[in-house]
């Protein structure tokens, strides 16, 4: 299975996480590579905690299941780390990157990050009201985490958040979208 | 003989503890929280009636108390539907974790 | 090559629908079914295709509804899962019986009590009898692919019989995944206008659906339906062999992987094959023969080309993922079939796996592998029937 990186967004139902990780798929189609998109299917309300994941992969992927030791772990609410086992099967050299308006020095120590594991924070929150007016994280996320990891060519994520959101939305909330995830990108600290 | 975890469970999936999901403690999925403002209450209680989960406490007086936060979900229906006193909301809703 | 999307198992088999645009399609929404149905009814609002889209008020009708549009000389498609096909059990059989080929994606849901939403198999194997052909999807891919195809094997003037196909609930049907569509045109092409075998609309001849038989004839007309079954195979061998002309891609009654020299297989069906796929390659590295069956034809159940194929084996583990309660498993009793017809019978497991969409983890393959390894050696089964994964 080399090749493949595996991704665990946590957020809260009504955020856009399973949009987020449906974006990033997409994005990651293009050049040749296989992608999965899923969610963990519960009861769905908004708020709730929800996962969702995602493979992308050189080789044609296979597996079907949860990611169980995921590379790149995506917090939208940092509220979820108190929640929810965020750092549950993280493997050494994980990477999160987590929406906050927190140091991500004080992040690390909240996760109990260890050395070798890397940590970026994002105040995904108020890029999304600063650029669009609503606290949904998850554009901004895909941003930084484009950032963090190198997993996609920006202009092609961009391209691709246009696309997802040019079906259902005005103009305004599309720029302002693909806004918030250029500063995503450009506004994530690593700590 | 020890037994086995599933031979354990309950016949036929009946649940035999009554009113069990009062342990099941939703609070924990608020992402805003509302704030009772108690001086700006006119105790008409449309908040208790609106609310979905029954996140507002009543005592024997028929007065409201503060909220159920064990439950409450953080919907916002009780601070958008409160009349408030003279145009001032007795019922606001923040950012929960603040 | 064709479009490259990610999109999920229903979103893939409703453009494979939407790309045939049947004449009629009656549905009833059910969880995991429901956005399959939802994207073709906004297909059909959208004026993209002009299906008849008959809303119902249960499977059981939509069933109903379909039998009649397919009996009045239509092309119908339907689907639904767990609940809803069983809602519809009695109508499935009428289907059959009556040689009306309904095409229906089938989203493998569990069958309550408990209730349950989420993937494995129990509801097609409920359904083993009817006289459906019955076709298991991997992926998304597959799913697509097999549905374009179930109607050119149903539609045959020499079958004429309904075919479900199916795909994991939530696994395949929710999964966004790397999917090749083929183009309109193309799928047109191959799917070919419908054919009408004594439409009732043809008011010219009239004629009579739905009689009464009784004890003097309704055994000829079940071994004339079984004789019809017998002829599935071979074609849906060509018009695989066609599709592969069109798409590259190859299917055929089951698909092998490893296996022709392995010592110890597991047989398996749909996405669990997949993941197991990857087990079978790391141990294979570690020297161990590992190889894997994964049936794609259902019904009918291709025993003797099975047999031919599991032979030469050492050991097997099928995994069911659904149960016979007080039986062995439904995959498991098929494979039972094909060894009958081997002279040398290899020693057989039966793990029940994944049931209520239980995740099927690679450390479970390993153990079962595990376990194949020390039959192969020793030749002696401890326990013939296992839950696996399952919470000691």
């Amino acid at each position: 299975m080399a090749k493949t990186i595996e991704i665990r967004w946590h957020g809260r139902g009504g955020q856009g996480t399973v949009t987020a990780a449906k974006v990033l798929a997409d994005a990651c189609l293009s050049g040749g590579r296989y992608v999965q998109a899923f969610p963990e299917y519960g009861p769905e309300r908004a708020g709730a905690p929800i996962r969702a994941f995602n493979r992308v992969s050189e080789n044609v992927i296979r597996m079907y299941g949860p990611v169980l030791h995921p590379k790149v772990i995506s917090i939208a609410d940092a509220t979820l780390i108190d929640a929810v086992n965020v750092t549950d099967g993280a493997p050494d050299d994980a990477i999160f990157v987590v929406n906050t308006s927190k140091d991500p020095k004080e992040i690390r120590e909240k996760l109990g990050a260890g050395d070798t594991q890397k940590v970026f924070t994002v105040n995904a929150t108020k890029i999304a009201v600063e650029s669009f007016g609503r606290p949904l994280p998850n554009s901004s996320m895909l941003g930084a985490i484009t950032k963090a990891t190198d997993i996609v060519e920006m202009d092609t994520l961009l391209e691709n958040v246009k696309k997802s959101f040019g079906k259902k939305f005005a103009q305004k909330i599309i720029d302002g979208n693909l806004d918030a995830t250029k500063r995503g990108y450009e506004e994530v600290k690593e700590g | 003989m020890s037994k086995k975890y599933w031979e354990t469970l309950p016949q036929g999936s009946v649940v035999l503890e009554a009113g069990n999901s009062a342990k099941f403690k939703t609070g924990s999925w608020r992402s805003m929280r509302p704030k009772w403002i108690e001086e700006n209450c006119i105790q008409c209680m449309f908040c208790w009636m609106y609310c979905p989960d029954m996140s507002v406490k009543v005592n024997a007086e028929g007065k409201r108390e503060d909220f159920n936060f064990d439950y409450c979900k953080g919907c916002g229906i009780c601070a958008l539907e409160c009349p408030g006193k003279k145009g001032n909301k007795a019922i606001v809703m923040e950012e929960e974790g603040k | 090559m064709g479009k490259i999307v990610a999109v999920t198992g229903n979103e893939a088999c409703a453009e494979a629908l939407k790309q045939i645009n049947p004449d009629v399609c009656a549905a009833y929404p059910i969880t995991p079914a429901t956005d399959l149905m939802q994207r073709f009814a906004g297909f059909v609002s959208d004026g993209k295709i002009d299906t008849e889209m008959v809303l119902v008020e249960s499977e059981h009708s939509a069933m109903s509804a379909c039998i009649g549009a397919a009996a009045a000389g239509g092309r119908v498609a339907t689907a639904t899962s767990s609940q809803g096909l069983a809602l519809m059990w009695e109508m499935l059989y009428i289907a059959a019986g009556t040689r009306l080929p309904i095409i229906m994606p089938l989203v493998n849901r569990a069958l309550s009590a408990p209730l349950n939403i989420h993937g494995d198999h129990s509801d097609g194997m409920g359904a083993r009898d009817t006289g459906w052909i019955q076709i298991y999807s991997e992926n998304a891919q597959e799913a697509y692919d097999n549905t374009i195809q179930a109607f050119r094997i149903a539609e045959h003037l020499d079958i004429r019989l309904p075919a479900m196909v199916c795909l994991d609930g939530f696994i395949v049907s929710h999964s966004i995944e790397r999917v090749e569509y083929i183009d309109d045109a193309d799928v047109k092409n191959f799917v070919g206008k419908f054919k009408a075998v004594n439409p009732l609309l043809d008011l010219d001849n009239p004629k009579s659906y739905g009689p009464l038989i009784l004890t003097d004839m309704y055994h000829e007309y079940k071994r004339a339906q079984h004789e019809v079954m017998t002829k599935v195979p071979g074609i849906a061998l060509e018009v695989a062999a066609e599709f592969e002309k069109m798409t590259g891609r190859k299917y055929g009654l089951f698909e092998t992987y490893r296996l022709e020299d392995a010592e110890i297989a597991i047989v398996v069906m749909s996405s669990a094959a997949g993941t197991t796929k990857d087990i079978i390659d790391q141990y294979r590295d570690k020297g161990v023969k590992a190889g894997l069956l994964k049936p794609r034809m259902f019904r009918p159940f291709p025993y003797v080309e099975i047999a031919d194929a599991l032979k030469h084996l050492k050991a097997i583990a099928v995994l069911d993922r659904a149960d016979s309660f007080g039986g062995y498993g439904p995959l498991f009793s098929e494979i039972t079939g094909s060894v009958m017809s081997m002279d040398t019978k290899p020693p057989m497991i039966n793990k029940i796996f994944g049931l209520g969409g239980r995740d099927y983890l690679p450390n479970q393959a390993e153990q079962v592998l595990d376990e194949l390894v020390k039959i192969a050696e020793t030749g002696k089964v401890e326990t013939i029937k296992e839950y696996l994964g399952v919470r000691e």
